[in-house]
């Protein structure tokens, strides 16, 4: 069975799509092979910034031959609907065979489609898949239509087997497959030829082109962490740069450069930023002090200086790129450490557009420092410094260092609130208010940034659910999600007791609070589900009271969660659901509501006495466990109702003759439901 | 004319070599265009020469201004008033990015010790309606030259498409040359009997258009001129294609088009003066995109944009 080796040779393609497109290479060719018949045993799809590869493995030689049945018209039907069928089944009367069925003779027709060649199959998929290559953008150039990413160059098509190596017949827009390639752009531009994978790999790698891009990125990491040792220090680790620089070049050369003394005292994350946002270098840090000292850049050729021009050259580069940084920093500086501080910045806000129906940045901030001033006591924070900190928090977005590198928001706010002499919880506010910004980042802690953090998000989210601008579908411009998860995360991990629908109040006016919260439902369960608890379990929980406060809503959820995986709890919700059913069916049938309370005095059976038994025993114990917050108490509670309600069903027949009996018996269902709804509503429980 | 070999010396000898260089692959060099502009792009030999079908490949330096980026010539490599090289050739040739590393090696720069990259950066437009997908060219890590394919320009599909190539001339020569400040780069060959640095020609001019674009350029005035710009431009448009004089078919293309160029610098003056807000800023960008693409609209019923009677 043949080897298929196909690559797509053009100019350089975005380091960001590669990956994605050998992947969907891969797909759309084997995808197109196998739904023509042509199995594979093995798949493997490459890329450099220059090429696309897919390798086969094992393919069918050929398709097999696919026999086909269909059942025509009958026999003396009207001409013109056999021919139609004829015509369909592309054959000739003679060809067609006469069959007696029950309903008379019908013709039937033997269609035999014969096996096609791979090579007939892969041009023909081969062509389809470049003329629709699902490219994020792509291009036309010189006087053709063909679209690619950029100009494409050559198509490599070969099949391999014992007896060697052929070319795929094809031809894409003019450009005709073959069996060569070529090298590196700069060491060795001249064209190869290639019989197998394997030759390809090696013929390759001796032109320095290293197909692989996990084996590029583990080089490139191998060699920046020994250069970095070898000088007692270590790579900050950065697998998207990696990713990234590994899709930039064909043959990796990594050089381990010198920042200049003079920037070194700027913060490391201006650094760092300054560093990968424009020149894709590595930070190299000291391991003892925590400061960045020298970068890694990784070149795409060796010379015959060992790279001592290239670096020079990209030194300079960081030297000036670092100059700019150092001149936003110092006047940054000067305008936190002056009379007026960061008000100054503050205050350029009013000049800066929120959005249009939201007002500016300097109209949001005030509502965000009234709204903090609200929320402080709640969450403990002193209210005079959560309005300190609600006013200069998004002030670094008028200084010159995050105009440059508006990644840096927030960090160096704190930094400058902190040279300007503010409180530490303020400067560390500036910083944290943003936070949480995903699902696993950092919450912050302390009161003040906690207050801001909220004050921040409810800011934002009821802002735009008062101008109607929610979340749709996969669309969400402004974050809102995030936001909602931040909100989440901040009142769960710092185990604050606060109403949300009090604090929609306070925060933008006119959004409707109700569907806000729904908002919040939806999004906590999503981000509950992923830690293990089922989205029923939390709705039996929403539709209690007091929903609007999540602490209390996710401790009930977690209790309930527990319970209902111990032997006991699922069992006695089986009961409930039992007693739930019988009951809504006598309610409904006799028009009343059973909720009387039941008397002991009618029970007749040992286990309907022990049921009464063990309600009366459990009352009270349930509601003060409720009363104290302490769910797994009041499950625990419930627990100990499970064996006489299984006995009673085993025992008992609700229906009695006696409807004085079966009365007393439907309210005594009626309390175990009413006893198990002060927990959840576990009508609303699956399975 | 034989390629110059060795290092250059001079600002102005990269230069010639580029014009040499492209003039040796087949380029009209042309002269810069006699209006102010933000890039070399806005010369009507790119923006209204890449459309229609008509082939064409010229080269040219083109003055271009950005009023914001002044810095009174103290900043080592940011100026109001700079040198862009520009190539555009349409079809763009199966082997521009070979052509291209031909100019580097053309001005001194040795692709044996030098790290040279093509790293994607998507072009667009938003004041000419236009858009492509190429590179930024890194050298040593240092951007030297834009490189994009034209797709689309005053919102017309580019076909054939233009390879454009953009060269930022100082900073590139001063990385050639060495040169940490570009003021002290030097313009002429350090050994002629006058030798002159870009500071000596640029120093003062920089200081003086800096103040005037941040501080003094009448604000009143400038509005006024763009909106006249403005309304000369749909003038010109407006007008019957065929001449009443002549009898001729005369569409006038360029001269509404520079009407758009007009426009634009008005626009950029007044965006160095700070007299214009975020909100404002998108609908003016709009209203220059309009001009363009009208000028656009124009020029492809025209002989040079590929109409044949």
């Amino acid at each position: 069975m043949p080897d298929l080796l196909i690559e797509l040779f053009s100019e350089e393609i975005p380091a960001r799509m590669q990956a994605r497109a050998a992947e969907d290479l891969k797909k759309r060719i084997t995808d197109g092979l196998v739904e023509a018949g042509l199995t594979y045993a093995g798949a493997a799809a490459l890329s450099t910034p220059r090429r696309l590869t897919l390798a086969l493995e094992g393919l069918l030689a050929e398709s097999p031959t696919v026999r086909e049945e269909r059942k025509g018209p009958k026999v003396g039907a009207p001409d013109k609907a056999i021919e139609g069928f004829l015509r369909g089944a592309g054959l000739t009367r003679d060809q067609l065979e006469e069959r007696d069925t029950p309903k008379g003779a019908v013709y039937f027709a033997l269609i035999e489609k014969p096996g096609r060649t791979a090579e007939a199959i892969i041009a023909e998929v081969l062509d389809a898949t470049v003329r629709n290559f699902p490219w994020p953008k792509s291009m036309r150039w010189g006087a053709g239509s063909l679209r690619w990413v950029r100009p494409l160059h050559s198509i490599l098509c070969i099949l391999s087997d014992e007896e060697g190596a052929r070319v795929v017949d094809l031809d894409i827009d003019g450009i005709a497959a073959g069996n060569t390639t070529r090298g590196h752009r700069f060491m060795a531009p001249d064209e190869i030829t290639v019989t197998s994978f394997d030759d390809y790999t090696t013929k390759l790698k001796r032109a320095h082109v290293v197909l692989d891009p996990a084996e590029r990125a583990d080089a490139i990491w191998q060699d920046a962490t020994n250069q970095a040792f070898a000088s007692g220090l270590e790579v900050v680790d950065d697998k998207g740069l990696l990713a990234e620089v590994a899709g930039l070049v064909e043959w990796p050369v990594v050089l381990l450069g010198s920042i200049d003394e003079e920037f070194l005292a700027l913060p490391p994350e201006v650094l760092q930023t300054s560093m990968k946002e424009h020149q894709k270098f590595f930070s190299v840090k000291n391991p003892k002090t925590g400061r960045i000292e020298k970068f890694v850049t990784v070149a795409n050729r060796e010379t015959a200086d060992n790279g001592a021009t290239i670096l020079a050259g990209n030194q300079k580069v960081l030297s000036a790129r670092l100059a700019d940084a150092k001149f936003f920093w110092e006047n940054d500086l000067r305008v936190a450490k002056s009379e007026t501080g960061m008000n100054v910045w503050a205050e350029k806000l009013s000049n800066v557009t929120f959005h249009n129906k939201l007002g500016t940045q300097a109209a949001r901030i005030d509502r965000i420092v009234a709204l903090a001033r609200e929320i402080a006591p709640v969450v403990g924070a002193d209210a005079d410094l959560a309005e300190q900190a609600a006013r200069v928090a998004k002030a670094d977005l008028s200084s010159e260092m995050v105009y440059e590198f508006p990644e840096l928001q927030g960090l160096m706010g704190r930094y400058y609130a902190e040279a300007a002499g503010l409180p530490q919880e303020v400067a560390n506010a500036c910083e944290a208010h943003y936070s949480p910004l995903g699902p696993s980042d950092d919450v912050p802690s302390e009161a003040v940034s906690v207050a801001v953090a909220l004050a921040d998000k409810i800011d934002t989210l009821t802002g735009f659910w008062a101008i109607d601008e929610k979340p749709t579908g996969s669309k969400d411009p402004y974050a809102l999600r995030r936001a909602a998860l931040g909100v989440i995360r901040l009142i769960l991990n710092n185990d604050l007791r606060l109403s949300l629908a009090e604090i929609f109040a306070k925060g933008y006016e006119g959004a409707e609070a109700a569907d806000l919260l729904s908002f919040f439902h939806d999004r906590l369960k999503v981000f509950l589900r992923d830690q293990g608890i089922r989205h029923d379990v939390i709705d039996a929980c929403i539709a209690m009271d007091g929903n609007d406060d999540l602490t209390l809503l996710v401790k009930r959820a977690r209790a309930l969660e527990d319970f209902l995986k111990t032997e006991d709890g699922g069992n006695l919700v089986q009961g409930f659901k039992r007693a739930n059913n019988i009951l809504s069916q006598a309610e409904e049938k006799d028009g009343v509501e059973y909720s009387y309370g039941a008397d002991r005095k009618f029970a007749e059976d040992p286990a309907e006495i022990a049921l009464f038994e063990a309600l009366a025993a459990g009352e009270g114990a349930i509601s003060s466990a409720i009363e104290a917050e302490d769910f797994a108490a009041a499950m625990g509670g419930l627990a100990a109702l499970r064996a006489p309600v299984d006995a009673f069903f085993e025992a008992v027949q609700v229906n009695s003759d006696n409807q004085v009996v079966r009365r007393n018996r439907l309210n005594l269902l009626s309390d175990i439901r009413k006893r198990c709804g002060q927990v959840a509503d576990l009508t609303l429980l699956e399975g | 004319m034989t390629e110059s070999t060795g290092a250059p010396r001079s600002f102005q000898e990269i230069i010639l070599r580029l014009q040499s260089y492209w003039a040796s692959k087949g380029c009209a060099i042309l002269q810069p265009y006699d209006m102010e502009v933000g890039a070399g792009t806005f010369h009507p030999a790119t923006t209204l020469r890449a459309l229609g079908s008509k082939p064409w490949a010229a080269a040219y330096v083109q003055p271009s201004r950005r009023p914001t980026d002044g810095r009174y010539g103290e900043n080592p490599n940011r100026l109001q008033h700079y040198y862009q090289y520009q190539v555009l050739i349409k079809p763009s040739p199966p082997d521009l990015q070979e052509l291209y590393l031909g100019s580097l090696r053309a001005i001194g720069v040795d692709d044996t010790l030098h790290d040279i990259r093509f790293v994607e950066d998507d072009w667009e437009s938003p004041t000419l309606g236009a858009w492509g997908l190429g590179w930024e060219v890194w050298c040593d890590g240092m951007e030297v030259s834009q490189f994009t394919y034209f797709q689309q320009v005053g919102g017309h599909d580019c076909t054939p498409v233009s390879g454009e190539l953009t060269y930022g001339l100082e900073r590139l020569a001063m990385y050639i040359l060495g040169v940490d400040h570009v003021m002290d780069m030097p313009y002429n060959d350090p050994q002629s009997p006058q030798p002159l640095t870009y500071g000596d020609v640029f120093k003062q001019t920089e200081q003086e258009y800096a103040r005037w674009n941040f501080d003094v350029a009448n604000t009143d005035v400038l509005l006024r001129h763009f909106e006249e710009a403005e309304a000369e431009c749909a003038l010109i448009l407006s007008q019957e294609h065929m001449d009443p004089k002549t009898g001729k078919r005369i569409i006038m293309a360029h001269p509404a088009y520079d009407q758009c160029i007009k426009a634009s610098h008005i626009f950029n003056l007044l965006d160095a003066r700070g007299v214009i807000s975020v909100t404002e800023r998108q609908a003016y960008i709009g209203r220059v995109r309009a001009l363009a693409k009208q000028c656009a609209d124009a020029f492809v019923l025209t002989g040079a944009g590929g109409f044949e009677a």
